[in-house]
C-alpha cells in the first residue's frame, strides 16, 4: 500500500495519493474545481488561474492544477475571494476577444461559455476590444479564429505533447501573444500534418473543424463510436451524424485503447468518400463480353452470379473458381465469404492482398 | 507472418501497442511509422521525446523517425539479412547474447551462430554500405537494454527475401531474450484496418478460422460438421498465383470482395491481361474501382460507417464498428451479398445481423471463443480470449512460445532480384504517404488529403537530380522494364543516392507499372521495394 496524504477539502477529509495536485485529488472525491487551460493527457501549466483555490496559511490563492497534496492542507474551493478571482480572470478572457457565440461551431459545448454560464456572469465590466486578427481559411480542414483564442496554450501541448508533431508554439508577447507555426505561418504553409488533435483540445472556437461549419449544432447531431477503417491500429473515433450526414470526426472522448482519443489526418478528414457521389448503389451486369455494363436488381444480379458459377463449378471443376477476401471488411464477412468459397464453391481457392 | 510463425509458431503482432511507449528501446525497420501508422508513431515520439527509449532506425530513407533516432542504419535498399546477421555477429562475438535464454527456450543456436560468423560489421558494411562502427554501436545498444522493441512493416517484406528478413528479426530478438515480455517483442505493424482479421478468419488458401489447417483430416471434419458440407483437403492458390492461373485459362471465374488488384498488384499490364480472359469477374466495391470497370458483375456494397460488424487491429484486438449512416442507393452489406449468393446456389446463408454471424465465428474459433459483441461494446479484446471470463491477451509467447522452443533459422544474404545497371541505374521503391491510403479509392475522393497532397511525386536524392539535370517540381519519365509513368519530381535528402521512392496512390501515375513481379518463395509477397529504374526529363 502506498501511503496516503491526509488532506481537507471545503471541510471534508481525504486520503490524497501522493504526487496527485489538489484538482485531482479534489476531482476524484467529487468535488468541483473549474478550469480552462487544464488537459488532462498534457503537463500542467497553471496558464489561466480559473482554477485557483484557497489553501490555509498560503500567502495568496493557488492554482489547484498545479499544486501538489500535501499533508494536512485546509482548502476552500467555493468561498467568495476563490468566486471574485474566477470572474475577474474569465471577464478579462471574455473582453480581450471575440466571442460571439452567434455563429460559432463551439456554440453549446465552448469551455468559456460553460464558465461565464457556471460563474453566473451576466456580462465583462471591461470593454469588449477584439484584436482583429483575420480569419485563417486558407485550408480546407481546420478553421482558425485567434480572436476566439484564451491564450491557454491546450492546442501547443496537444502538438508538442501529445503528437509530438512538434509544430505549434507561442509567438509573440503580452497582449500581442499568439499560438501558430513558426514565422506565424498559415498552417497549410508549415509542417503541420493535419492531425487536428490541436481542433480536439480546444476550449473554445479559435480553432474548429471547417468542414462541420453549418452542418449541425452540438446538440443536433448524434454520436456513433466505431473503429477507424484505415490502417491497422484501430483507432477509436465518434462519428458525428446529422441528417443521415457524417459532417465531423472525432476521436473518441473515453480515450481508451488503442488511440486515447488522438487519430491521423486520414481519420479524421478523410470520411469524405462515404457520402461521395461516385458511390455505386445499383448492381450493373456485362450480359455478354462485348456490351457494356447495364443496371439490374439484386434478383437478377444474384440469379446471374448463381447460374454462372454453377455452370463454371459443372464444367471446369470448383478449383477453376477463385475469390479474393478482404482486408478492407469485417471479420464477419470475411467468415462469410471463406466459408462461402469453401462450403459452397467447395474450393479453397481464396486470398486477400495481406501481401501487398 | 510466414516468418514469424515459422520462427515462433504464430504469426501476429507479439505485443502491443501501448507497450511501445514504455519500453527500454524501439528498433524500427521498415515501417515508415510517422505516415503509415500515425497513431503509433505518435506513441514512439512520446516514447523517446518522454520516457528515455532509445530508437534505432534500420531505414534506406531518412524518414521522419531519424529526427527522433539515437542511431539510424541507413543500409542499400534489399540488403536487410546481412545488417541483421551483422547485429547479431556483434552480439555474439562480443558475449552479449541472453545465454540462459537462449538455452532453457529456443533451438538452433549453433546453426545461427556458424552462420553469422561470417558477418562481421566489416563484412556487413562492403554489402550494405553501413559502416561498421554504427552497427556496432547498435548491436550494442540493443543487445544492453533491458527490454527492448521490434516493430516493421512492409519496407521488411516486401522482398523476395522477406520472410528471411522476418526470420531474421526474429533471430535478433530471442538472442537477446526480447520475446515473451512486456514491452519486448516482434512486432509487425499491419497495414489495412482489418487484414489481422482476414488472416484470422480464414481468408487465405491454406487456413480455416484460426488458423486451422484444411489439410488436416480433423479440422476438415470439424468444419464440414459445422457448416453441413464436404471440403476440399487440397490447400488453395495464393493471390499471385490466382492470377497467374487465371491468364492461363485454369482459373475461369473469380470473385472480389473490397480490392483492387489493378492498382495494387505488381506489373498492371500483365494483371490486366490476365484478368481479361476469365469467363466471368465479379467484383464487389464501393466504387467503381480500376478493377470493377473490367468485371461482368459489379455488387454495390456499403462502407464502414453503414453496417455493423468488427475489425480485428495490428494488436490482435477485436473492436466493433457501427452503423452511424444508411447506405446509398441499393447498396448493402457485404454479408448479405455473399449470403444473398449462396442462398441462390442452393446454400442458405441467412444471417438477421453481423451479430449473428460473430456468434458462429466464436464457435468455431478457439482464439475467438471468449468474444461477444457485449464484452467488446466499450472497449475492444485482444485474441487469443479462449473463455468467456479471459481478460485477453496483451502479449504473446510468456514462459514458453506457440510452438514449443523459439526456433534461430540461419538464414544468408541473398540480393534482391532486379539491381540497377547501365540501361536501369536507380533503384525504386514504392509505399504510402501520411495523405492517403492504399490504392487512393477514398482519401482521393476526400477534400482535405488531396488538398495537401494533390499528386504523385518522384522523391530523388540531390546528387542525383544534379546529375541528371533534374530540377524541383519538374515533370519526369520513370522507366522499369515492364513500363514507363509521368510525375514530378521532388528532391529531398530523404531519399538515398541511387534511389528513388514513388507512392501506389494515383492511378495516372500507377507505380505498379514498373514494379518487379517476382515474389518470395514462402510469403509470396511482390518485391515493392527493388526494381530498376532509369528517369529523365518529360
Amino acid at each position: 500500500m502506498e501511503k496516503k496524504i491526509l488532506i481537507t477539502i471545503d471541510g471534508k477529509e481525504i486520503a490524497a495519493k501522493p504526487g496527485q495536485t489538489i484538482l485531482e485529488s479534489a476531482t476524484e472525491n467529487g468535488i468541483f474545481i473549474p478550469t480552462l487551460c487544464h488537459y488532462s493527457r498534457t503537463t500542467n501549466v497553471g496558464a489561466c488561474r480559473v482554477c485557483v483555490v484557497e489553501v490555509e496559511k498560503a500567502r495568496s490563492l493557488i492554482a489547484s492544477c498545479c499544486m501538489p497534496v500535501s499533508p494536512g492542507m485546509v482548502i476552500r474551493t467555493d468561498t467568495k475571494q476563490v468566486r471574485d478571482a474566477q470572474k475577474m480572470i474569465v471577464e478579462l478572457l471574455w473582453s480581450s476577444g471575440d466571442h460571439n457565440c452567434l455563429t460559432c461551431e463551439q456554440n453549446g459545448q465552448c469551455e468559456l461559455q460553460n464558465l461565464i454560464y457556471w460563474l453566473k456572469i451576466e456580462e465583462p465590466r471591461f470593454l469588449i476590444n477584439s484584436p482583429g486578427i483575420a480569419l485563417e481559411n486558407s485550408n480546407t480542414m481546420i478553421q482558425r479564429d485567434l480572436n476566439k483564442c484564451v491564450l491557454c496554450g491546450r492546442c501547443i501541448r496537444a502538438c508538442n505533447e501529445i503528437q509530438v508533431n512538434e509544430v505549434l508554439d507561442f509567438s509573440m508577447r503580452g497582449s500581442r501573444a499568439k499560438v501558430g507555426p513558426a514565422f506565424d505561418a498559415d498552417y497549410i504553409d508549415s509542417s503541420c500534418v493535419f492531425c487536428g488533435e490541436c481542433l480536439q483540445v480546444c476550449p473554445t472556437g479559435a480553432i474548429t473543424y471547417k468542414q462541420a461549419k453549418f452542418a449541425g449544432r452540438p446538440w443536433e447531431v448524434d454520436k456513433v463510436k466505431t473503429t477507424c477503417t484505415y490502417c491497422g491500429v484501430g483507432c477509436q473515433m465518434d462519428l458525428f451524424v446529422h441528417e443521415g450526414k457524417i459532417v465531423k470526426v472525432s476521436g473518441n472522448r473515453e480515450h481508451g485503447k488503442p488511440n486515447e482519443g488522438s487519430l491521423c489526418v486520414k481519420g479524421r478528414f478523410g470520411m469524405d468518400f462515404i457520402a461521395h457521389p461516385d458511390r455505386l448503389q445499383k448492381p450493373l451486369i456485362r450480359r455478354s463480353k462485348n456490351e457494356d455494363l447495364k443496371e439490374a436488381s439484386w434478383e437478377e444480379a444474384y440469379q446471374f452470379v448463381a447460374d454462372k458459377l454453377t455452370a463454371a463449378k459443372k464444367a471446369s471443376g470448383a478449383d477453376s473458381i477463385a475469390g479474393l477476401s478482404s482486408a478492407r471488411c469485417t471479420n464477419e464477412e470475411n467468415y462469410l465469404f471463406q466459408k462461402f468459397m469453401r462450403a459452397v464453391i467447395g474450393t479453397n481457392n481464396v486470398d486477400h492482398c495481406a501481401r501487398l | 507472418m510466414a516468418g514469424l510463425a515459422a520462427a515462433f509458431g504464430s504469426g501476429a503482432m507479439t505485443n502491443s501497442i501501448e507497450e511501445l511507449e514504455y519500453t527500454n528501446l524501439i528498433l524500427a525497420t521498415g515501417t515508415n511509422t510517422t505516415e503509415n501508422h500515425p497513431v503509433i508513431g505518435m506513441k514512439i515520439k512520446r516514447a523517446v521525446r518522454q520516457h528515455g527509449t532509445k530508437l534505432i532506425v534500420i531505414d534506406p530513407r531518412k524518414i521522419d523517425l531519424v529526427k527522433y533516432a539515437d542511431i539510424w542504419l541507413c543500409q542499400k535498399p534489399g540488403t536487410d539479412v546481412a545488417v541483421f546477421n551483422g547485429l547479431m555477429n556483434v552480439i555474439i562475438a562480443e558475449g552479449l547474447y541472453a545465454k540462459q535464454y537462449v538455452e532453457e527456450r529456443t533451438e538452433g543456436f549453433e546453426a545461427l551462430k556458424a552462420t553469422v560468423e561470417k558477418y562481421t560489421p566489416e563484412y556487413v558494411e562492403n554489402i550494405s554500405s553501413v559502416p561498421a562502427d554504427d552497427l556496432r554501436r547498435a548491436a550494442r545498444l540493443y543487445a544492453k537494454a533491458n527490454k527492448a522493441s521490434i516493430i516493421y512493416a512492409m519496407g521488411l517484406t516486401q522482398h523476395i527475401s522477406g520472410t528471411d528478413n522476418v526470420k531474421t528479426i526474429a533471430n535478433l530478438a530471442m538472442l537477446c531474450g526480447n520475446v515473451g515480455i512486456e514491452g519486448g517483442g516482434v512486432n509487425p505493424l499491419r497495414g489495412q484496418n482489418n487484414v489481422q482479421g482476414a488472416c484470422d478468419m480464414g481468408g487465405l488458401p491454406n487456413v480455416y478460422p484460426a488458423y486451422q489447417q484444411v489439410a488436416n483430416e480433423d479440422s476438415r471434419k470439424k468444419f464440414e460438421a459445422a457448416w453441413g458440407a464436404n471440403l476440399s483437403p487440397k490447400p488453395g492458390l495464393t493471390l499471385m498465383e490466382i492470377m497467374n492461373a487465371a491468364g492461363s485459362g485454369q482459373v475461369k471465374a473469380l470473385y472480389i470482395m473490397g480490392e483492387n488488384p489493378l492498382m495494387s498488384d505488381p506489373d498492371l499490364h500483365h494483371v490486366k491481361e490476365e484478368l481479361k480472359k476469365l469467363d466471368l469477374l465479379i467484383v464487389q466495391d464501393i466504387f467503381f474501382t480500376e478493377t470493377a470497370q473490367i468485371a461482368d458483375v459489379v455488387l454495390p456494397s456499403a462502407s464502414f460507417a453503414e453496417k455493423d460488424g468488427t475489425f480485428t487491429n495490428t494488436e490482435r484486438r477485436v473492436q466493433r464498428i457501427r452503423k452511424a449512416v444508411a447506405a446509398p442507393g441499393e447498396a448493402k452489406p457485404d454479408w448479405e451479398i455473399i449470403g444473398g449468393i449462396a442462398t441462390q446456389m442452393g446454400y442458405p446463408m441467412q444471417y438477421s445481423s453481423a451479430q449473428q454471424i460473430f456468434e458462429e465465428i466464436t464457435s468455431v474459433t478457439p482464439s475467438y471463443a471468449g468474444i461477444t459483441y457485449r464484452r467488446i461494446e466499450k472497449e475492444g479484446l485482444q485474441w487469443p480470449c479462449p473463455t468467456n471470463d479471459h481478460r485477453g491477451t496483451k502479449f504473446l509467447h510468456k514462459d514458453r512460445f506457440s510452438r514449443g522452443r523459439g526456433l534461430f533459422h540461419a538464414i544468408e544474404f541473398i540480393p534482391p532480384a532486379e539491381l540497377p545497371d547501365a540501361d536501369f541505374p536507380l533503384i525504386l521503391s514504392t509505399g504510402r504517404v501520411i495523405y492517403h491510403y492504399h490504392t487512393g479509392t477514398m482519401t482521393r475522393r476526400s477534400q482535405g488529403p488531396s488538398e495537401r497532397c494533390p499528386e504523385s511525386l518522384v522523391e530523388i536524392n540531390p546528387f542525383d537530380a544534379d546529375k541528371l539535370g533534374i530540377s524541383e517540381g519538374q515533370m519526369v519519365k520513370v522507366t522499369s522494364r515492364r513500363g514507363t509513368l509521368q510525375a514530378r519530381a521532388q528532391i529531398t535528402g530523404k531519399s538515398p543516392q541511387g534511389a528513388i521512392f514513388m507512392n501506389f496512390h494515383f492511378a495516372e501515375a500507377a507505380v505498379n507499372l514498373l514494379t518487379n513481379p517476382v515474389l518470395d518463395p514462402t510469403g509470396k509477397i511482390p518485391e515493392y521495394k527493388v526494381c530498376a529504374v532509369k528517369i529523365e526529363a518529360a
